[in-house]
């Protein structure tokens, strides 16, 4: 069943996968899409967009959010240095290394 | 007439945190070591490795607060924070923001136009990043992550400061409560205390705040006093122009005194901020509130008050003994070795606090220890050394925390009582010195202090000055 | 019997016996690797010297008197667990030439055990798929039928178990990826209750829900391999401690008054005859064996997939944030400053199911739908688990399928995404909830492919599981292949 709010949202997605929330969000996943994978990822996540307002069906109203699933809590370490020199270890499969650091490319203006 | 602005300044507060170890992983925290020697799979975000909180970063938080009288969170969490930038391995921090450990606390600071309260928003924990090196040779940047990882809190103050002065007495109160709980050295120098500075300016009257801006890369008290200067005017002209201040995170440039927007494109400032799913909840009980707040030392106001009670030595020099908790400590546990208090005050006062400065040292780097120290001083009251070898033994604790009676005794710096030694040095001096010899029996006072000197200098100072006036007179007379 | 067909137990028992040697069958499997690996295309790396040595040495051990139940016994591991000196890809051209300098906990847990690591099996890149069709290093065939997929994710770690290419294979769940993989290539998978196995090492895609299991033969074997990688991790905040993970004591032919609940939604509209009817059959055979089975309202069945995407594609668009090509992995050639480096390093680095999940998971998370798409995720995954308690108050056991049909065609799953998505409808809410999982086969369809039964606990509840299906593959009787090369055939 589809009530008239998700309906409305529906319509509202359509507006919300512009080509600006594509360009937006290759910004933050740092990715950078070509003309057709631009227009593919705007159907795409326009139909999951779309797919996933059917949670609006569901009245959550005074449900916490669940983001772990069992009542686990207070996990610590003590504070005691386990750890010694993985230098080399830790450089073995870097793109770019000099001097016992990463490379890459300049950072200050 | 010309409008009158007020100026709003709230702080961010970065404090490292004196763990032994980093916050999510086994490594050390220590400075100094070559580039990526402190780094593991966790600091360095290799592909799955995972994090667990080290427990001390979550006592230090918790105390510290408790001594800003903050609410602490019974239930708190991790969250992520992303955004891409070499410096930050996983290209996510791990910090706090929807369930931050501490809120709504206060501090108390005095200005001279008197004390007043600087409310306290939160209070959370945080991972620190690495460090990105220009490399000019090759024109790239090279990143260390041996900071990775190593502990933050991050304390956020209310929009309550309106002025330099406040800001600096602000940052100097939580510096001082920080450094007596033990929780971080905070030198700003050494980036182990951080601060960015929030700022907006208002026409005086006005409800409503104006557009602020963030400042950051402030490193002295110097640079936050030019910077929240130099900020007011450049937000007071853009005003006076008619112009908007824009919301935006500007880099201070201490050389230039002046600073620059750091925006880029690139830049979307959209942190996408969820709970970490990796971290499980903190729950705190009562038992663990009272441990850490059993833990709680004295802070300075109450020991400025002992010692005044305690102690018979000057106001002024209580206030700049507690000014270091690592001072305090030395005096006290001086004074507990069974040395006088004004003594051991004496010492800190004058040569302590000169050889600092002569090394441009905070109070923080004494090295040499109360046992010592209260060693010195029994040499000095039972008149084995002289107060000028005193000084000179004194200098060598200072720099390398020697034992003064080792010292002493192996540079033979003892203080000759033996009479008969003494007599025939002063005879000899009285022989050698006729003119000065005569001028004095001829009513020339002042001639003695050159024979005085003359002894003290044919005994290499292990004289006491006291004695040798005393014969000289005595021998003068005869 | 054939070396090749015994299972991880029985093969063992007679390594222990001195009836063969962990050389000879680890010889064995490497042969059968080289014979039908050009087929079907089960592993990316395969370590030939690698398990050569480790089965000599533990060999010697075992006859030095080691022991372990599966000592000597050699292991396929998904390529999303790291394997120290091995390279783990992830089935990912970003991590191509990655070699972890550590290995996972649950894979460090098998070797102390005196496994023989044969290689590092393919799956969809970073687990995102369920197909195997995804994987950057080419597809995986099903074994039974070479036109259709493995399933997925976990596509290379089952493909191996049917086609022999190993004794026993690791893979991860996340939304149905060992599960899913075991029922369309006829072998047993579990997924573990969330915690039981460390996460140390496993390349995460969906944190809160991924989860390390086990693929393999029989029931038997299933148990003994959970006994062995169930371990409490200080080193993973959200690992378990637990002390009934001896799995092995649940190897009891008895249902009797065992609870089973069918839920009605999982019988429902799409789901393919001749699996409705093969799964019902098995609770016939459970009902026979004295299990009180019926059918019931199991609620918020249909919400569970765009639950689950939300919250997996959120978390991998961050998970997946540290592949960047400075620390590790690929770099692109050319670039123009930080940010270019960045953005085709990714680019070119991501396949496009995987920038699909990390576009979705960034869009999600971004500043003003956080509320309206993450937390109304999390909200309903709430609703869920809560389903689900009351579920488990009245059964012990939920018996369905694993999925709508078997195994498809390769290629026809892809086209469309969002089909692809809803074949995951029955496997998706156990991770949600973190519950335990099994999958198991329980006959075939016209097309000669395997049909998957699907065993649902409550959290910590494996033994139950494992019980019923211990009983169920007693009552069902030897598991027929059709080809020489797929387990189950020479019984």
């Amino acid at each position: 069943m589809e009530n008239s709010k998700t309906a409305e949202r529906k319509m509202a997605m359509a507006n919300i996968i512009s080509d600006e929330t594509i360009e937006y969000v290759g910004i933050l996943a740092k990715l950078a899409l070509s003309p057709e994978e631009k227009e593919q990822a705007k159907k795409d996540m326009g139909s999951m967009l779309d797919y996933i307002d059917k949670l609006d069906e569901l009245d959550t109203e005074g449900v916490e959010p669940m983001s772990h699933v069992f009542p686990v809590k207070n996990v610590f370490r003590e504070d005691v240095v386990t750890n010694g020199d993985m230098r080399e270890d830790i450089l073995k499969n870097a793109p770019g290394e000099k001097d016992g650091m990463f490379v890459v490319p300049r950072t200050f203006e | 007439m010309a409008k009158q602005y007020e100026t709003v300044i709230g702080l961010e507060v970065h404090v490292e945190l004196a763990t032994k170890t980093k916050i999510f992983c086994g490594c050390s925290t220590a400075f100094g070591g070559e580039p990526n020697t402190h780094t593991c799979p966790v600091c360095t975000g290799m592909p799955g490795s995972l994090p667990v909180l080290n427990k001390q970063v979550l006592e230090y938080a918790v105390a510290v607060g408790l001594a800003t009288n903050c609410q602490i969170s019974r239930y708190c969490k991790f969250d992520r924070k992303n955004y891409f930038y070499p410096d930050n391995p996983q290209n996510y921090q791990i910090s706090q923001l929807y369930l931050p450990i501490c809120r709504n606390g206060k501090v108390e600071i005095e200005t001279e136009n008197g004390k007043k309260f600087i409310g306290i928003h939160e209070i959370h924990m945080e991972e620190d990043a690495g460090k990105l090196i220009h490399d000019e040779w090759e024109d790239c940047s090279l990143v260390d992550y041996n900071r990775s990882g190593v502990p933050l809190i991050e304390i956020v103050s209310e929009p309550d400061m309106r002025s330099a002065e406040e800001v600096i007495a602000y940052l100097e109160k939580l510096r001082m409560l920080i450094q007596y709980l033990g929780a971080s050295d905070c030198k700003l120098q050494e980036g182990s205390m951080r601060a960015d500075v929030n700022l907006s300016v208002r026409e005086v009257g006005a409800e409503e705040f104006g557009t602020r801006t963030e400042m950051k890369n402030l490193n002295s008290f110097r640079a936050i006093a030019r910077a929240i200067e130099g900020e007011r005017e450049r937000q007071i002209d853009l005003l006076e122009e008619g112009k908007k201040v824009v919301q935006e995170t500007r880099r201070w440039d201490d050389g230039k005194g002046e600073s620059y927007a750091m925006r880029s494109k690139e830049d979307a400032q959209d942190y996408r901020y969820f709970p970490d799913p990796d971290l499980v909840p903190i729950v705190l009980d009562d038992a663990f509130l009272e441990k850490v707040r059993a833990q709680q030392p004295e802070f300075r106001e109450e020991k400025m008050r002992r010692y005044q009670e305690e102690f018979d030595i000057p106001a002024y020099d209580i206030e700049i003994i507690t000014g270091s908790k690592h001072m305090a400590d030395i005096f006290e546990a001086t004074v507990a070795l069974g040395s006088q208090p004004k003594k051991v005050s004496n010492w800190l006062m004058g040569e302590t606090l000169r050889l600092l400065k002569e090394n441009g040292q905070d109070p923080e780097d004494i090295r040499f220890s109360p046992e010592h120290l209260a060693k010195l001083i029994s040499l000095v009251d039972s008149k084995a050394i002289n107060g000028s070898v005193a000084k000179e033994v004194f200098e060598q604790m200072f720099a390398k925390d020697v034992d003064p009676e080792k010292y002493v005794e192996e540079k033979g710096l003892k203080t000759v009582n033996d009479e008969g030694a003494l007599r025939k040095t002063v005879e000899e001096v009285i022989a050698n010195n006729p003119q000065s010899v005569e001028d004095y029996q001829n009513g020339k006072e002042k001639a003695i202090g050159f024979l005085v000197g003359q002894t003290m200098k044919a005994m290499k100072g292990k004289a006491d000055p006291g004695m040798v006036n005393q014969l000289l007179r005595e021998l003068l007379t005869k | 019997m054939e070396l090749l067909d015994m299972t991880a137990v029985s093969l063992a028992a007679a390594i222990r016996k001195k009836e063969v040697t962990a050389v000879e069958a680890t010889e064995a499997v490497l042969s059968q690797i080289e014979k039908s690996e050009d087929k079907y295309h089960c592993y990316v790396t395969v370590d030939r010297e690698g398990a050569l040595a480790k089965a000599r040495e533990i060999q010697k051990k075992i006859e030095a008197g080691f022991e372990g139940p599966l000592a000597g016994v050699p292991v396929a591991i998904k390529d999303n667990l790291c394997t120290e000196g091995l390279p783990t890809t992830c089935s990912s051209k970003i991590l191509e030439n990655f070699v972890p300098t550590f290995s996972a906990q649950a894979v460090l847990n098998l070797q102390n055990a005196g496994a023989v690591i044969l290689g590092k099996t393919n799956m969809d890149e970073f687990a995102m798929g369920s197909t195997t069709e995804t994987s950057a290093f080419g597809v995986t065939r099903n074994p039974w039928n070479p036109e259709h997929v493995p399933g997925g994710s976990s596509g290379g770690s089952a493909a191996a178990v049917a086609a022999k290419e190993c004794f026993y294979a690791l893979g991860s769940d996340t939304g149905g990826s060992i599960r899913q993989p075991a029922s369309f290539c006829g072998v047993v998978g579990l997924k573990p209750t969330y915690g039981t196995v460390s996460r140390y090492g496993l390349v995460a895609y969906g944190s809160s829900l991924d989860q390390i299991g086990p693929l393999c033969k029989d029931v038997a074997d299933c148990a003994a391999i959970m006994e062995i990688i169930a371990s409490h991790d200080l080193k993973d905040s959200t690992s378990m401690k637990r002390d009934d993970t001896d799995f092995t004591k649940a190897l009891k032919e008895d249902v009797k008054g065992m609870r089973i609940g069918l839920p009605r939604d999982y019988f429902g509209e799409g789901l393919d005859p001749e699996v409705k009817e093969a799964v019902l059959k098995a609770a016939e055979a459970l009902r026979d064996r004295g299990a009180l089975v019926e059918e019931f309202d199991l609620s918020l069945v249909e919400y569970a997939i765009p639950t689950y995407y939300t919250i997996a594609a959120a978390e991998a668009s961050s998970n997946l944030e540290r592949f960047d090509g400075i620390k590790y992995g690929y770099r692109t050639e050319n670039y123009e400053g930080l940010h270019n480096m960045y953005k085709k390093s990714r680019s070119e680095g991501f396949g496009p199911e995987v920038k699909r999940r990390i576009m979705l998971g960034s869009f999600v998370l971004s500043s003003g739908y956080y509320d309206a798409y993450y937390l109304k995720a999390l909200r309903v995954k709430a609703l869920i688990k809560k389903a689900f308690d009351e579920a488990f108050a009245k059964y012990d056991v939920i018996l369905g399928p694993v999925a709508p049909t078997t195994a498809p065609k390769l290629g026809e799953s892809l086209s469309d995404p969002l089909k692809m998505y809803l074949g995951d409808i029955y496997t998706i809410s156990i991770n949600l909830a973190g519950l335990p999982g099994l999958s198991m086969p329980c006959g075939m369809d016209s097309k000669g492919l395997p049909i998957g039964l699907q065993l649902i606990g409550d959290c910590f509840q494996e033994k139950k599981l494992i019980r019923t299906a211990y009983t169920y593959e007693k009552a069902r009787g030897v598991f027929g292949g059709k080809g020489e090369e797929i387990y189950g055939k020479a019984i």
